[in-house]
């Protein structure tokens, strides 16, 4: 695959990506259907921005970060990553690339080998990609790292089972900057941490950002932890992406109606407000035998003939703010 | 200004953490082992057995194929403490350096079968699908041989010594291992830890042997000192068939099959009890500290 220069600044650019799962069954484990985990996305990432993911358990979100870091292999679209595409690239240039696309995880008791410590958690890239030499080389970048990220210098020695939550979720951070990497994918890297946590985790993303430049794609299900740190705000329902725009468009004016009913349910902190709460009717299909046309028409309140049959278009709506839906 | 941040939070969260001293998981599992009595014991018999047959020449300082005809079938006396046997060989002596090969043979075969089941079942686990149904089918094949025709048979064509056995032991032993890792390894790679490691770019070479084996280390340690029993009592049941290793050459196995005669039996008891007994010892202390150590290295227990 050529290797295409995209003028702008984009960091990050995701074409009509597609992943399935297959669904195996039968006596021979044939394949009999497929999971549509994610279902035509597109959209792009700016160099230092964050942009948000939003939407329900199940629609995707996870599985679109994981393929554009190739942990998942995609079932079809491109992605390019500073102009270049990644599944087009060789197995040891991609290895390289590791280094500048890093992943953060949602729960910080599997996403850590008990076994290691903390210096050999996070500095064992460091001696794969010959960053740096083993013993007090690796550990002296490691504790700069961890000091970073809110840990003592002494920390390093430690296991996993020493720490508590938030704790840990801070050494899966630092395990993400110690190769110094361009572009982090956070996924739901709060949801597992209670409320007081969470806003100094958030916080020490948004500080490490404006540190060290880092881009990020936020992935998570809650609304007010996304409106804060995200510059443009993603939604996806049912594995595709139905609206995207600048975080403050987006609250004040969602133009899709699955955005307008997700926006009805944040909870307001005011008890004499009464707001209009839209309930969506009926539950999420099944991603294995998604509805036709608009993946939404089954639970959408103002569905038209129209949205049974044709999908719609992912088209810009107002500048800078995309939507997928046949009214606007 | 991240830095007093941190110095807060420490504050803040740091209960689990305050402790002085590093505790890896290894102390943690010899702390608990330590609390378990039986596995206790059976560490302190086993650690004797193989101290009598590392200086097995120092014990009664009698040489040990020395035959003397004038002192056969003595009872246990203050110069023979078990007496002697059909030879006039003193028995306590030929107890202790059979140790020597019994003991060798289950540490090794043991190790052989874990070398061969680890790498196998990593394999397997690692790479799944066809990998993993070639090399689970072999094991299958291997677990469905019979143990002692085969044995028997490969003894007889390679004749009878302790290398032998070691390799008819590992080679009939290795699918047990091979199924556990496997096992352990397929719920092991679907952690999120195992795909960091792919984001970090480790290979995967690396990711089997420094990830994913290190984890799997509590069930192969039980397995393994389980294992070692077992392949005591089978060489012994090989030595006791005549098909182990030969003598002068004692083990606890053929030092029973010296004796097995009726009379031998009923009138002699000192040149088979003492072997039986050293067996059961050494088989049930493996077996006590195997159990302990399960105990203590189950991670769902938090002391």
């Amino acid at each position: 695959m050529a290797e295409k220069l995209i003028e702008t600044n984009d960091l990050l650019e995701v074409k009509n990506l597609k992943k399935y799962f297959p669904i195996k069954g039968g006596f021979l484990k044939k394949t009999i259907g497929h999971v549509k985990a994610v279902e035509d996305v597109s959209f792009t990432i700016k160099k230092g921005e964050t942009l948000g993911i939003v939407g329900e358990s199940g629609c995707g979100k996870s599985t679109t970060g994981r393929t554009l870091l190739r942990l998942l292999e995609k079932t079809d679209g491109e992605v390019y990553y500073d102009g270049r595409e990644i599944y087009g690239l060789p197995k040891d240039e991609m290895i390289k690339l590791r280094t500048k696309m890093q992943i953060v995880f949602q729960d910080p008791y599997s996403s850590l080998n008990p076994r290691k410590t903390v210096s050999q958690i996070c500095g064992e890239a460091l001696v794969e990609h010959g960053l740096a030499k083993k013993g007090k080389e690796v550990n002296e970048i490691v504790s700069d790292v961890i000091q970073k990220c809110g840990l003592a210098p002494y920390h390093i020695r430690r296991y996993p089972h020493e720490f508590s939550g938030g704790q840990r979720q801070r050494i899966g951070i630092a395990r993400a900057l110690a190769l110094n990497p361009e572009f982090i994918v956070c996924d739901e890297p709060v949801s597992a941490l209670d409320v007081s946590i969470q806003s100094q985790v958030i916080n020490l993303l948004m500080d490490l950002q404006e540190e060290m430049g880092l881009t990020y794609l936020f992935i998570s299900h809650d609304l007010s932890v996304v409106k804060h740190i995200s510059d443009r705000i993603g939604v996806m329902y049912l594995g595709s992406l139905v609206e995207l725009a600048p975080k403050d468009d987006l609250y004040a004016e969602p133009l899709h109606p699955y955005t307008q009913a997700l926006l009805s349910a944040i909870p307001i902190a005011d008890p004499t407000y009464k707001k209009k709460r839209i309930i969506l009717k009926g539950d999420i299909p099944s991603p294995a035998n998604p509805p036709l046309g608009c993946r939404f028409h089954t639970r959408c309140p103002y569905a038209m003939d129209k949205c049974k049959t044709e999908v719609p278009e992912f088209k810009e709506a107002k500048p800078g703010h995309f939507v997928a839906c046949h009214l606007v | 200004m991240i830095k007093e941040k941190g110095q807060i939070n420490e504050n803040q969260e740091e209960n689990l953490a305050t402790s002085s001293k590093v505790e890896s998981p290894w102390t943690i599992v010899g702390r608990r082992l330590r609390k378990n009595k039986l596995a206790m014991i059976g560490l302190v018999v086993i650690t004797i057995l193989s101290l009598a047959a590392i200086f097995a020449p120092f014990i009664t300082g009698i040489p040990r194929d020395i035959t003397n005809l004038a002192n056969t079938n003595a009872p246990p006396s203050s110069e023979h403490l078990l007496g002697t046997d059909s030879l006039g060989r003193d028995m306590l002596t030929r107890l202790a350096y059979g140790g020597r090969i019994s003991l060798t043979v289950g540490f090794v075969s043991t190790s052989l079968r874990i070398l061969i089941g680890v790498i196998l079942g990593g394999i397997a686990g690692y790479y799944g699908k066809g990998i993993d149904n070639v090399i689970m089918r072999i094991a299958d094949i291997f677990s469905c041989l019979p143990f002692l025709p085969i044995a028997i048979t490969f003894v007889a064509v390679l004749g009878p010594s302790i290398y032998n056995i070691m390799i008819v032991l590992a080679i009939l032993g290795w699918p047990g291992i091979a199924r556990i890792v496997r096992a352990e390894i397929l719920s092991l790679r679907e952690r999120e830890f195992m795909e960091a490691a792919t984001a970090l770019g480790i290979g995967d070479f690396k990711k089997i042997v420094s990830h994913l084996i290190p984890n799997t280390m509590a069930s192969i340690i039980v397995s393994a000192t389980t294992g070692i029993a077992s392949a005591i009592l089978t060489e012994s049941a090989l030595s006791f068939l005549g098909l182990g290793v030969a003598p002068p050459t004692p083990t606890w196995g053929n030092m029973m099959y010296d004796a097995q005669s009726q009379y031998v039996l009923k009138n002699r008891w000192w040149q088979w009890v003492p072997p039986g007994i050293i067996i059961f010892l050494a088989v049930i202390s493996l077996n006590l500290l195997g159990d302990g150590l399960r105990d203590a290295l189950d991670p769902r227990l938090k002391q």
